[in-house]
């Protein structure tokens, strides 16, 4: 293809994604180094029948006029970084020195913003990813071993919770988790106390957002391992069979290698969503046991004041944070270009 | 036909059965719960005395009558004024279904057939753009958008859409039309076509499957974003699933969950007849980019 066709054959799409994109990712950039202009004061004299007094008050117009004049406020370095929403540098050293153990450490760790948004979202994307792999190849295994007439209505139903919308679909459970929801109230039962309640306890609400994570993924992977399978080589399945191997064998030495791209793609794709965990905690009102990045920065953005400064800063936190997740693939997958 | 190799003992086989079921159960039980819920009153869907009153609505037989009742959904849709949402919605997927896969033809199709160092490279950079949470992105928007009077629109959001839709689009596009053999364009034109006459006559009229499973993907994107429609459309032009949101802040306290049980319900229905018919392109679409490569 010439190189003039192609520019104009991807000129649209790539003006989107340059505009929409990556203009945006340098603007938070920018963004995070700025804060807003602190408010003008000006002093001004009160004099009555009693004498004058000196008080202060804030220059309305003059505020106006110099947000108006740099509407990205005024330069701050990386002070947004450093603040206790953020990294917390301050606070994480006086903690280091004052603590006694590690565990201590860690807890008081947990007690600023950014930290413990960031413990959610490793310990989530940490264990969701590993337990979506393994049973949607469990439910892929199954659903291979059963008879075909009934494979489609199976595919269907287990499709359902990947596709209908993160925010619908946590709700769903939510209500169900709910104290006086028939899952709540199962758990009531079978923990022997009627005053146990998912909303009020840190780790069963943990447990709660990643059995929603597996819930909602675990169809994916269970897709693509579907299609796996159905390319395995029969004929050297045939063949090991004939060589003696066991049906362990047969799996370990013939299915899993055929299977391991696809793990690799898998991990890939859900390490990428599961990073950016956030509409479970809006549904599940979980904020005051478990944030995660995503949540922090709309938590910034929504609400009365719209904190914009300290949403970039999370952002551009969030999207170090996606690099180091993907630096792995793209070293392999420049190694595998430069070969070539 | 079943080969000795894939032929189950029966402890397996049983196994395999036990586990199917419960992963079913797992899988359409809290939804066939909600939906039959969605017809009760609060009282019933959750159900603090006895949970069967959820299943045979006691209370909403005392309250009501019958022992089922419209009285989420009527309270939703029109006085809560869900169907505005839904109006919105439509008009959103619509257009950001259309005018990504217009994009994302061109671009896919030119980095099919194109084996230049910098196609490979910008599909890399497609990628990275991929992982970009869309929130992240959002606090990028949001001072130029004040600044130019651009937020809460809904063409403003609709172009976002298409935006954060390119790198998927162009992936998957990218991948089916690998698929169509590159002689067919090439010997079009030879008969004297350019490029774009080629694309035009000979590949458009083969493209549909791939363009129609993409479109699924678009769809699905564009019906289920949350953070980029929470954040940027004004509340008069809300979309359905930042509406749910709004609900749960301001209903919970009038004790009208109802409302969003029965608006959950209906921003489901479209997606479970979207399974029912397009199952096959779906699964075919969400193996392309991983089996072949």
């Amino acid at each position: 293809m010439k190189h003039k066709t192609f520019f104009w054959f991807v000129f649209p799409s790539v003006l989107a994604m340059l505009v929409f994109i990556a203009l945006p990712i340098l603007s938070v950039i920018v963004q995070s180094l700025h804060v807003e202009h602190e408010q003008v004061i000006i002093e001004v004299e009160n004099c009555g029948p009693f004498g004058c007094t000196q008080s202060t008050k804030i220059d309305t117009a003059a505020t106006e006029a110099l947000r108006a004049a740099q509407p990205l406020g005024r330069w701050a370095g990386l002070t947004t970084y450093f603040d206790r929403g953020h990294l917390a540098l301050a606070e994480v050293s006086a903690a280091w020195a004052s603590a006694d153990g590690i565990g201590d450490f860690l807890g008081q760790l947990m007690n600023l913003p950014f930290y413990k948004a960031m413990a959610f979202t490793l310990t989530y994307t940490a264990i969701v990813t590993p337990l979506t792999i393994i049973f949607g190849f469990a439910i892929a295994v199954a659903v291979n071993s059963v008879a075909r007439m009934v494979r489609g209505p199976l595919i269907f139903f287990t499709l359902l919770p990947m596709i209908v919308t993160p925010l619908v679909g946590s709700l769903i459970l939510f209500w169900m988790i709910d104290a006086r929801g028939i899952i709540g109230t199962a758990l009531q039962w079978a923990a022997g106390d009627p005053d146990l309640s998912v909303k009020a306890s840190t780790p069963l609400m943990w447990i709660m957002l990643m059995v929603y994570g597996v819930w909602h993924s675990a169809p994916f992977a269970f897709i693509v391992y579907y299609a796996g399978l159905q390319t395995v080589n029969q004929d050297t399945l045939e063949s090991a069979m004939i060589d003696g191997a066991s049906r362990w064998e047969r799996i370990r030495y013939v299915v899993l290698p055929h299977l391991m791209p696809l793990t690799t793609f898998i991990a890939l794709i859900q390490l990428m969503d599961n990073f950016r965990v956030f509409e479970p905690i809006v549904s599940f009102s979980a904020q005051a046991h478990a944030t995660s990045l995503s949540w922090a920065i709309y938590n910034d953005l929504g609400g009365e004041t719209r904190q914009l400064s300290s949403a970039a800063a999370t952002s551009v936190l969030t999207i170090i944070g996606v690099s180091i997740l993907l630096s792995p693939v793209l070293i392999r997958t420049w190694r595998d270009f430069a070969r070539k | 036909m079943t080969t000795r190799a894939q032929r189950q003992p029966l402890s397996l086989r049983v196994f395999a059965i036990a586990f199917l079921v419960f992963w079913m159960l797992l899988a359409a039980f809290p939804f066939l719960w909600t939906l039959w819920g969605s017809f009760k009153v609060e009282g019933d869907f959750f159900s603090k005395a006895d949970w069967a009153n959820a299943l045979f609505g006691i209370l909403t037989t005392s309250e009501t009558g019958g022992a089922f009742t419209g009285q989420g959904y009527s309270g939703a849709w029109i006085q809560e004024e869900f169907w505005r949402a839904a109006l919105n919605t439509l008009l959103v997927v619509v257009f950001v279904v259309m005018v990504s896969l217009t994009l994302g033809t061109l671009g896919g199709y030119a980095l099919s057939r194109s084996s230049e160092r910098y196609a490979f490279w910008l599909l890399i950079i497609a990628l990275i753009f991929r992982a970009m949470p869309p929130i992240t992105l959002v606090s990028g928007y949001l001072p130029p958008f004040f600044q130019y009077n651009l937020w809460g629109h809904l063409p403003t959001a609709i172009i976002v859409l298409v935006a954060i839709n390119q790198p998927f689009t162009l992936w998957m596009l990218h991948s089916f039309f690998k698929n169509i053999p590159k002689d067919l364009d090439e010997s079009a034109m030879v008969d004297g076509c350019n490029r774009f006459q080629a694309f035009r006559h000979v590949i458009i009229p083969v493209m549909w499957p791939g363009v129609i499973t993409t479109g699924l993907f678009s769809f699905l994107l564009a019906y289920n974003d949350f953070a980029v429609t929470a954040m940027l459309l004004s509340k008069e032009n809300q979309t359905m699933v930042p509406k749910i949101a709004s609900f749960l802040g301001t209903t919970q306290t009038k004790g009208n969950v109802m409302f969003a049980v029965s608006a959950v319900v209906s921003v489901t229905a479209p997606l479970f007849l979207m399974i029912l018919f397009f199952q096959r392109q779906i699964v075919s679409g969400l193996t392309a980019g991983a089996v072949k490569g």
